[in-house]
């Protein structure tokens, strides 16, 4: 691997590998193993996976091995990278360490510069262990029709998984990148620290779906900033078990830019989520849209959601609402609004209920079984309206949610 | 098409509390009734009670549709046998798109899509169809909404509980002309007779659409049974001149006879 960070970041690192994160159970590092290198085979199309076993696992996170409507493929299994390419000449996806060789100290501008390094055990932990992760740049002005598409795969048991990825979308690019985290083994780590620079008036749809195992431990570890006029969209999808998982991606807006974090959780006996975000409107006229739709069959699902308002002429909203599907269902909602000044504008909702009789007979009486009208209810209360999104965008979230649901 | 012969309904979660008393009615195939009546009298309880809601219980009677007592099977096996109910006020269902269920509906009848744009048109329905299901709908659109969803269902035997109630006149005019052609009448000669092979009951509290459809005969609920019945054009005459207290008044009458009768048996 090519040299990295500096000596004075490494020590900054080695300081915080035993700090607990902030939020979620903590872990203890030492019960995963780092993954040997060079272990899979690259290939030279999403195409030639096809035949192989792990073939439904990686579509399910929205990774097709026909790659005709995308704009590239990102594929990781373990430490290797299985695949690397870009379909679209306004976009560039590599390796991180290729990306270090290519590009030198020019990476250490967007280097540990959104995220801090000691955060907590996890950040150093991916410093210290980094099993590389990519790079992904949407060059200035290119609009990306297709979505370019990623799979981050363990396959060893009790495998550690420490990516560090950089996206980068310049200015006025207009990007979408469908990320999916997917396994073939039963227990697992997978930290992830992404970094993503939204420069001015580029927009970033960032939809990250997680497969996970029933005893896997999930960190990722997130910063975006958006410069004036950008915008960035983080939809967050997961649907099957996982023992836990606990994220809080952190958005800095500037002048005139935008976020929305869309969060569809479903939670399963014996999960645990703690599932989150935060978006600091710094710059005027900023605005923000939080969404969260937890719905539980059994798991415990904390939804958090933070609001900080620090500029004038700002717009926010929160929202999360939980549906309890199941006894021993259990769904925390925190929204956190904060300003101090009196010129902007913020608001939320929190709801918590059951499905309601009145649906369910309303639907029976269309002529469908209670488990049909369930099976509805439930899909609709899960499924958000992205506003804005491109219809090919919309056309492939929608096809992602509905295998996800198992449809 | 359907017979209700000595039905008493209570209240499943209050037992002892009867909604409806020995209730008689028999609405034949190709035959349209009206159910007039005060509120409180029982009208809603009885169709819901026909549809199956688990709200209320039959404490004795039966309930013979198409043939077959139908107490004890769900509302889904009763819709699939062929009734349908559009609702007074039905339920928001956030994030169900009504394209999603009316595609539900034509797909249980083997029909193509193709239908749900037509008839979504003919109801002025078409920009619902991508709105979370009654969520923000006005009055009027709900029960757009709700004759859509029956259109496509395409029942043997349709509730339709106060279908105007919160219908502007502009939008009655369409109601009127849709509700037609779901008891089968031909939308452009509703004076045509109807498709034989459908009947219905309709609710309502005002009388109003009853200037839009034809129906065939009528019925005054009182105090959970029905009080009265006759020509619809009579009965809402008498109803718009007298008043309901009057209809209650002469129940009462009738009632006490009936009670002399039997004492003097």
């Amino acid at each position: 691997m090519a040299k990295t960070s500096n000596e004075q970041l490494k020590e900054r690192a080695r300081r915080a590998i035993t700090k607990k994160a902030k939020y979620g159970v903590d872990v203890d590092l030492n019960a995963f193993k780092l993954p040997e290198t060079n272990v899979h085979d690259p290939v030279a199309n999403p195409s030639e996976l096809s035949s192989r076993d792990e073939i439904t696992l990686l579509r399910k996170a929205g990774f097709s091995d026909n790659d005709n409507r995308t704009s590239g493929s990102y594929l990781q299994y373990d430490f290797d990278t299985i695949c690397s390419k870009s379909k679209d000449p306004g976009v560039e996806v590599l390796p991180i360490d290729e990306a270090w060789e290519i590009y030198g100290d020019w990476l250490n501008d967007y280097w540990w510069k959104n995220v801090s390094i000691d955060t907590d055990k996890f950040t150093s932990q991916t410093e210290l262990h980094m099993t590389r992760g990519y790079f992904i740049r949407a060059k200035a002005g290119a609009k990306i029709t297709y979505p370019l598409q990623s799979c981050l795969f363990i396959s060893q048991n009790f495998g550690a998984q420490n990516v560090h990825n950089i996206v980068i979308a310049e200015e006025k690019s207009d990007i979408h990148i469908i990320t999916g985290c997917a396994t073939s083994a039963k227990a697992g780590l997978h930290v992830g620290v992404s970094e993503f620079y939204v420069e001015e008036h580029a927009s970033l749809t960032f939809t990250m779906i997680h497969n996970w195992g029933e005893d896997f431990v999930v960190r990722p570890r997130s910063v975006t900033t958006v410069k004036k006029g950008g915008n960035f969209t983080n939809n967050y999808i997961i649907m099957d078990p996982v023992k836990s998982v606990q994220l809080f991606p952190s958005t800095y807006l500037e002048a005139d830019a935008t976020a929305r974090y869309n969060s569809i959780l479903y939670g399963h006996p014996g999960s645990t989520m703690d599932i989150g975000g935060r978006v600091v409107l710094q710059g005027i006229r900023s605005r923000a849209e939080v969404l969260s739709r937890a719905a539980t069959i059994g798991g415990k699902i904390v939804a958090r959601g933070i609001l900080d308002g620090k500029a004038s002429n700002i717009k926010a909203h929160l929202e999360c609402d939980g549906l309890i599907l199941a006894k021993k269902g259990v769904i925390h909602a925190i929204p956190e609004l904060i300003a101090d000044r009196p010129d902007l504008e913020m608001s939320h909702e929190a709801s918590i209920g059951r499905i309601g009789e009145d649906q369910l007979y309303y639907l029976m009486a269309r002529g469908m079984t209670e488990e049909e009208a369930t099976d509805m209810i439930v899909r609709g209360f899960l499924s958000i309206d992205i506003e804005g999104l491109r219809p090919e965008i919309k056309a492939e979230l929608e096809k992602i949610t509905s295998i996800q649901m198992g449809l | 098409m359907l017979k209700i012969k000595n039905l008493t309904v209570e209240i499943t979660e209050d037992p002892g509390n009867i909604i409806l008393r020995n209730l008689n009615l028999h609405i034949p195939e190709g035959e349209i009734h009206v159910l007039f009546g005060p509120n409180g009298s029982g009208k809603s309880t009885l169709i819901q009670t026909i549809m199956g809601f688990p709200q209320y219980h039959v404490v004795h009677g039966s309930i013979l549709f198409k043939g077959i007592d139908i107490i004890g099977k769900s509302i889904t096996e009763r819709a699939k046998m062929g009734v349908g109910i559009s609702f007074q006020r039905p339920p928001n269902i956030p994030g169900l798109k009504l394209h999603k269920l009316t595609e539900f509906l034509v797909l249980q009848r083997n029909e193509t899509t193709a239908e749900i744009g037509r008839k979504a048109k003919e109801l002025e329905m078409r920009d619902f169809l991508n709105r979370d299901l009654n969520v923000h709908f006005s009055g009027g659109e709900m029960k757009r909404s709700e004759l859509l969803q029956l259109l496509l269902q395409d029942p043997d035997f349709i509730l339709l509980d106060e279908p105007e109630s919160g219908v502007d006149i502009q939008a009655m005019k369409l109601i009127g002309r849709m509700t037609n052609v779901l008891l089968g009448a031909s939308p452009r000669q509703p004076s045509q007779p109807w498709s034989k092979k459908k009947a219905g009951l309709v609710i309502t509290h005002t009388g109003h659409i009853l200037d839009y459809i034809h129906t065939d005969r009528a019925h005054v609920m009182c105090h959970g049974h029905i009080g009265c019945t006759g020509t619809p054009s009579r009965l809402l005459e008498d109803i718009r001149n007298l008043g309901y207290p009057e209809c209650v008044r002469c129940h009462e009458r009738l009632d006490d006879q009936l009670q002399l009768k039997l004492a003097g048996r």
